[in-house]
């Protein structure tokens, strides 16, 4: 198969530059002289380890870009042979083999080893064994940042306290020892400024699918939209300036009456408006694109769009209060919220958005975040009316992405749609 | 008159139905899938038209005032008579194209007389082996001809007339082909006149029914595709259906208090919420792995040396089902081999894998939402009797007391869905047009 050119916005070309800079840069650390922390997505600290001029390095998104490009199963089965089990997350092979291999990041570049393995655990207890064989692999001190669980639904005094202590008492002097630099909170400030105002409109893109059509996908094109602040660009001017431009490219589509940009050429007619819980498969991105993008199916809210950090329930990065924004931060990310919230979440994305449904993309590697979906998928069905559908893949393991079974599942779940609207007729 | 027909094309059968202008079953037709798809569907098709064309028999002879009791007992007969000119002309498609093969093969060419005189036995046979009583293990060309020709070959080999390797290799050969040729069996008329002229007592009513149904244009106004090679069909897109909504739609007709429907196919497993209208509220299949599935029981007879209709009835001779564990097909070959040199009863371990298998159904259905009233169990492998039992004790014992239905042409439930989307559409099209 030879497929042809994937068609991309202006916003999607800018975004894959920003982070094949940023690959570069890392690539030339250490002839720079620039450090690295190694850290993880859901409720990420950039701002913090940007502040001491230190670089962050995030194994998943080299997992997910490493995917992308078609070179995950070779290092899964790399890891296998050391004896990682085929049960084990998919994140951490891919990561394990590409560090065995000789640590080639995505884009063929050198990635340079950890200063700092900054675990900052939210949601996830596999961060800390994924953490636990790279402080092994690279002999790297771990800066432990524990993150309570939202036990009930919302964000406690305690907790946050809790977590402002851990960044003064053993983060920040971790940061400060790697760097050689003193903590300057200041810079902090302007950089927390910075991340407000990228997130301002981030949240405007985000709730643009409410429009109909819905000038974005919010899932598929999603992903792309949160690559720069999820990944290492939150509190850059660059990130502002992405975020400013992508606001203006959407709402000229707006006003043109536009649907989303898919791989395969604009979408002409939205059909189905989904609302989607789970992370996307990798390995086969485009492909299961296609599948919803050949049916007429958008995404309008995904919940793995919030994974890094939530911002659509007025959450913003606050300059005035900069350690306890942080720790609000980590505590609110999507994965740290319990179920009866993300329920919450879902169904206020069904009604707001005006889906048709929930479907649910099952991760088969993903225990912490699959845990519960069935039971989430009831509860939404059952307060909303809309009917729900339900498919399974995985990360980057591309032996775990059914074509044909996943196909089946998708078309028989529009159909159902379909059918439910015509009151049977269909 | 106006059909409108469902086509269902599974991984091992291919099914078709044909409804009337009411929407009420005319004619449902059936036969292996191939890897032709077009060939297979228009196969089904064209037995489906068959099968409604003797549904329109029935009606004929009704309005001639003929008794239902001999309507059924006369259309029976008339159809053995029916299959077994059928098979002849199959039988004469076969000659010709073994022929070729055999002159096309040098090594091959001395059995030619001996192709021909096994085949002359065998078309002399076809009326005894579509007497009234006969048993036939199935209904299929391939099956009937083929374990016929082997048993003749052997015969003939003994006799040291041709090697039985070659013949084998004349029939494996010619069989592809014949069943990728359309022969022409679908001609109602010609079969159906010789067929009541093969009928001694045939009385008058029953000829003039044959002249007049066989003269009824029957036009397909409307056709919906499923199943699992539906990208395949020749339809387009908004014609085809997801297989999922028409076993929904089909259990829903045959049992209109279905809540719950189950499938068991040869590759996959569904577990359907239906509402009300028989529209699909919930589902579940089977991911990445086929184990559960109709090819585990076709695994399990090809390991034990069995037909695989004979599994059910042994595994119901259990007194004590051995508990396996694996629901992996290729696992539980190894765990049954062990169970066997164990020394455990055949039946026992049979019924133990019929168990594992509803087990990964009994999974399904707890996830699409759980077993409401009423329930219906759908596919081929509903007709076999240790998994029913298998099932309804596991629902009993955890859903309670639910009302089970299966019917005796369960197979054709998602051909029954995609005839009644077709029906609705055309309806539909019908009243837009208006």
């Amino acid at each position: 198969m030879n497929p042809s050119a994937a068609m991309k916005d202006g916003s999607q070309l800018r975004q894959k530059e920003m982070i094949a800079e940023h690959y570069s840069r890392l690539a030339h650390s250490p002839h720079t002289g620039e450090k690295s922390v190694y850290t993880f997505v859901p409720g990420n600290l950039t701002e913090l380890v940007r502040s001491f001029d230190l670089l962050p390095v995030l194994p998943e998104i080299n997992a997910l870009q490493s995917a992308m490009r078609g070179k995950s199963k070779d290092y899964i089965a790399i890891a296998e042979k050391l004896g990682h089990s085929e049960d084990v997350c998919t994140y951490v092979k891919c990561d394990v083999g590409m560090k065995r291999s000789g640590n080639l990041g995505p884009t063929g570049e050198h990635l340079p080893d950890p200063d700092l393995l900054l675990l900052s655990y939210t949601g996830c207890f596999t961060f800390m064994k994924w953490f636990e064989l790279l402080k092994e692999e690279y002999k790297a001190p771990v800066a432990m940042l524990h993150v309570p669980y939202q036990a009930e639904g919302r964000i406690t005094t305690a907790a946050r306290d809790y977590v402002v202590r851990q960044l003064k008492e053993s983060v920040i002097p971790k940061l400060e020892q790697v760097s050689g630099r003193k903590y300057d909170e200041d810079k902090l400030k302007e950089m927390l400024a910075r991340s407000s105002r990228a997130e301002d409109d981030l949240v405007h893109v985000l709730e643009s699918a409410k429009h109909r059509p819905s000038p974005i996908d919010a899932y598929f094109g999603g992903v792309y939209y949160i690559g720069p602040i999820f990944t290492a660009f939150r509190g850059t001017e660059e990130a502002v300036g992405y975020y400013r431009a992508l606001r203006s490219e959407v709402d000229e589509r707006i006003a043109m009456g536009k649907g989303p940009v898919t791989p395969d050429g604009e979408m002409e007619r939205e059909r189905f408006r989904l609302v989607v819980e789970g992370p996307p498969n990798w390995t086969s991105f485009r492909q299961f694109w296609k599948m919803f993008a050949d049916e007429g199916a958008v995404v309008v809210a995904s919940t793995y769009t919030k994974v890094g950090g939530v911002y659509d329930n007025g959450f913003r990065h606050d300059p005035e209060r900069p350690l306890e924004t942080l720790a609000e931060y980590c505590l609110g990310c999507y994965t740290n919220l319990n179920l009866p919230t993300r329920v919450d979440m879902l169904c206020r994305y069904v009604e707001e958005y005006g889906a048709d449904g929930l479907l649910v993309n099952s991760i088969k590697s993903c225990n912490s975040f699959s845990a519960g979906q069935l039971m989430m998928l009831r509860e939404v069905e059952r307060r909303t009316g809309r009917p729900a559908g339900f498919v399974e893949s995985d990360l980057v393991d591309p032996r775990y992405f059914s074509a044909a079974n996943i196909k089946n599942r998708l078309e028989s779940y529009f159909q159902m749609i379909e059918q439910k609207r015509a009151g049977g007729a269909a | 008159m106006k059909a409108y027909v469902g086509i269902d094309l599974g991984s091992t059968t291919t099914k078709a139905v044909v409804l009337d202008d009411a929407g009420a079953t005319l004619g449902r037709g059936i036969t292996n899938s191939r890897s032709n798809y077009a060939l297979a569907c228009e196969v089904a098709l064209g037995e489906a038209l068959i099968a409604a064309r003797f549904g329109l028999l029935d009606r004929e002879l009704a309005a001639a005032g003929m008794p239902e009791a001999e309507r059924s007992r006369r259309l029976a007969a008339l159809g053995l008579r029916f299959r077994g000119r059928q098979y002849l002309a199959q039988l004469e498609v076969f000659r010709r194209i073994a022929a070729r093969i055999v002159a096309h093969d040098l090594l091959a060419r001395g059995v030619a007389p001996v192709v021909d005189g096994m085949l002359d036995r065998m078309a002399g046979e076809a009326r005894t082996l579509f007497a009234e009583g006969a048993s036939r293990k199935s209904d299929f060309f391939r099956d009937l001809a083929g374990s016929r020709f082997l048993q003749l070959a052997e015969e003939v080999s003994r006799d040291g007339a041709a090697a039985f390797d070659r013949l084998v290799g004349v029939f494996d050969k010619a069989i592809l082909e014949v069943e990728n040729t359309p022969s022409g069996a679908e001609d109602f008329g010609t079969h159906a006149r010789a067929a009541s002229a093969d009928l001694e007592d045939a009385p008058d009513a029953l000829r003039r029914a044959v002249e007049a149904v066989a003269s009824v244009p029957l036009q397909v106004a409307s056709s919906v595709g499923t199943g699992y090679g539906r990208q395949t069909l020749p339809f387009p897109k908004e014609q085809i259906r997801s297989e999922i909504l028409c076993h929904g739609l089909g259990a829903h007709a045959m049992f209109p208090g279905t809540r719950t429907v189950l499938d068991i196919g040869g590759q996959d497993t569904k577990a359907i919420q239906v509402d009300d209208r028989g529209i699909v509220t919930s589902f579940q299949m089977n991911d990445r792995c086929a184990a559960g599935c109709g090819r585990y029981l076709g695994y399990i007879a090809d390991e034990m040396n069995l037909g695989l209709h004979e599994l059910g009835p042994m595994a119901c001779n259990s007194s004590r089902p051995v508990r396996i564990n694996s629901t992996c097909t290729v696992f539980a070959g190894a765990e049954l081999r062990e169970r066997l040199s164990l020394g455990e009863k055949r039946e026992d371990i049979l019924a133990g894998l019929h168990r594992a298998i509803i087990l990964r159904a009994m999974s399904l259905l707890a996830r699409s939402g759980g077993v409401a009233n009423e329930f219906t169990f759908t596919g081929g492998v509903a007709k076999n009797p240790a998994a029913v039992d298998a099932l309804r004790g596991l629902i009993r014992e955890n859903y309670g007391e639910v009302a089970m239905n299966i019917s005796p042409d369960s197979i054709y439930t998602g051909a029954l869905g995609a005839a009644l989307f077709a029906w609705r559409d055309a309806r539909r099209g019908e009243e837009a047009a208006a």
